[in-house]
């Protein structure tokens, strides 16, 4: 369809050659030069060794790698658990958000729509922090808890510590989930926009059930929708660590506080930029295989 | 609340529910759908009312995280907690620039790889794609090694180089939306009628287009006015924005201050979101 609508409007722009590459060029030497141009000072900078007073020196000592690695482990893997909590969550609260707002709201569908954007416009740090305020001790969600016994359940379970509910694993993965709820809700309230609600009822017709047209028509069509939405979330949420910090306690700690503290606090680069490199090698590799994956899945 | 929603659903849908069979089963999952949005919005917006509720508030210590009494204190006198107001202009004003630059920038990109194809393309989305597929942690220390190694003093400028490079890919992909919604007729139409390129860009493209540069211009703006982790890496004790303020202020104590900014930026980009839908939708009247 781009390739059609382009065609005659690209036609009449050809006398002026070069034309593309002049709109391009100061943008693309921006990112070239403030975001490819780092990646390679970052996997340079992992392989030196030396002190940030003494200056450092190009060794290729790729041990940092794996003892940086085995260092962080926990922290490491960690981060990935609790960005696929998140997301696995946001799914299951977003789909529902997005459905009910695309399908069933009617006239109500823009004040919806701004609703879901609205919390984006007040600093997320502050909202973080509101985290705090609604989950500690006096708070109505922890009497909450407190009254139904839930607190000890999930004490028991090990996502919170003795009778608190803050600086615990679940205010974590909650803080995780609430941040990056909108970009999970956005893209999926965009391709089940699209959705003609006459198929669903063509499925009725045909006999189909609620599932299976759900299951048959829209899931399918909201596939695109659920693949960006998951990327949005996961990748951010991977190297989040506002959340870990400001709800969480050092057991919760994810691998950006440990890169944040190493470059910042303790000025070791070349531990911080391996680990650094490592997060974004390991993301790279799991978005990769996620959405050839889901490609084959659109096909079937 | 949940029990009544389904009911004014069906109202609003009208004669087309009438026409659909209704099993018990469907009446139940519209029931669940509506219940599970109704609580996917309070868990979003709880936290915006509590930073509305507890700009009001008038904490005993030095923290403001549990209520004691109403005050207007701190909406008198905005700027008593020190340094806030300063870290605010500067947050402020790397945001604008920030926005222009990579609204700019963006724009032209956009432009270029939704009407042109030519050798690089695939490479040059590919660019596009990655900021937006790297955590910040990764865009700001890789950054700061850079600024570290070439001896740049890490400052304003460095925040801003920084901001302008995270904003460009958001701008370029939703620029590049509008223009790929464009209907071609419009166009081929200002040239039947003798329009020349420029005055078919000016006159035709350039306005239908402008929706889409006004919007991504107000994401990077969030963008560069909401950032912590990327600045942080760029920043030294001489530039403290609004977020880095507000960090440092999770650990020192936190004035109730910081709560009026949240809420007056809350209310002032609905306002402004609000205001854009109805003049949209005059114009599309």
């Amino acid at each position: 369809m781009t390739a059609t609508s382009a065609a005659p409007a690209a036609r009449s722009r050809r006398r002026i050659a070069g034309l593309p590459y002049l709109l391009l060029l100061p943008g693309m030497l921006w990112l070239g030069v403030f975001f490819v141009v780092p990646m390679v000072f970052l996997l340079s900078q992992s392989l030196q060794t030396g002190t940030l007073e003494t200056g450092y020196r190009l060794t290729f000592h790729f041990a940092t790698y794996s003892d940086s690695l085995a260092q962080f482990s926990r922290q490491f893997v960690r981060s990935f658990e609790y960005a696929f909590l998140a997301t696995v969550l946001a799914l299951l609260i977003s789909y529902p958000l997005a459905y009910a707002i695309a399908l069933k709201s009617g006239r109500w569908k823009p004040v919806l729509l701004v609703v879901v954007v609205a919390p984006f416009f007040t600093s997320f740090l502050l909202r973080t922090l509101a985290w705090q305020t609604i989950l500690n001790s006096d708070g109505l969600v922890m009497k909450f808890f407190r009254g139904t016994h839930l607190i000890e359940l999930t004490s028991a379970l090990g996502w919170t510590n003795g009778s608190q509910l803050l600086s615990s694993p679940l205010a974590v993965v909650t803080g995780l989930t609430y941040n990056f709820l909108p970009f999970m809700t956005l893209p999926l309230f965009a391709s089940l926009d699209r959705l003609d609600p006459r198929l669903l009822e063509a499925a009725g017709d045909l006999y189909a059930t609620p599932l299976t047209a759900f299951r048959r028509v829209t899931l399918p069509i909201s596939m695109p929708g659920v693949v960006a939405g998951t990327l949005l979330t996961f990748i951010p949420a991977a190297g989040d660590y506002i959340n870990s910090q400001l709800l969480g306690n050092p057991q919760t700690a994810m691998i950006g506080q440990v890169i944040e503290g190493y470059f910042l606090r303790i000025n070791d680069y070349p531990t911080a930029a391996a680990l650094s490199f490592a997060l974004m090698f390991t993301i790279l590799v799991l978005v990769s295989v996620y959405v050839r994956k889901s490609g084959t899945e659109e096909l079937v | 609340m949940v029990a009544t929603l389904p009911s004014r659903v069906r109202a609003n849908a009208g004669p087309a529910a009438a026409r659909r069979r209704r099993s018990p089963w469907a009446v139940l999952r519209e029931n669940v759908v509506w219940g599970v949005a109704v609580l996917a919005l309070i868990y979003l917006l709880l936290p915006n009312l509590v930073v509305v509720l507890f700009s009001f508030n008038k904490p005993n210590g030095r923290f403001n995280y549990t209520w004691q009494r109403f005050s207007l204190d701190a909406w008198l006198h905005p700027c008593a907690a020190p340094g806030m107001c300063e870290s605010l202009g500067l947050s402020l004003k790397i945001g604008v620039v920030a926005t222009i630059v990579s609204t700019l920038l963006g724009t032209m990109i956009a432009f270029a790889l939704a009407r042109y194809r030519f050798r690089g393309r695939t490479g040059s989305n590919l660019l596009i794609f990655l900021p937006m597929a790297t955590p910040e942690v990764v865009m700001g220390s890789s950054l700061l090694t850079l600024f570290v190694s070439m001896g740049i003093p890490l400052g304003r400028t460095t925040i801003l180089i920084a901001h302008i490079m995270f904003c460009l890919s958001y701008v370029v992909v939703t620029v590049k939306a509008r223009i790929a919604g464009l209907d071609p007729r419009l166009e081929q139409a200002a040239a039947d009628l003798y329009a020349n390129e420029w005055q078919t860009f000016r006159r035709i493209t350039l306005p239908l287009v402008a929706p889409g540069i006004a919007a991504g211009a107000l994401l990077a703006f969030s963008l560069s006015f909401d950032d912590y982790i990327v600045t942080n890496f760029n920043a030294s004790n001489a530039s403290i924005t609004f977020p880095m303020y507000v960090w440092g202020a999770a650990a020192r104590g936190t004035p109730v201050q910081i709560n009026v900014i949240g809420t007056a930026m809350f209310v002032l980009a609905v306002l402004a979101v609000a205001l854009g839908q109805l003049a949209g939708r005059r114009r599309s009247r």
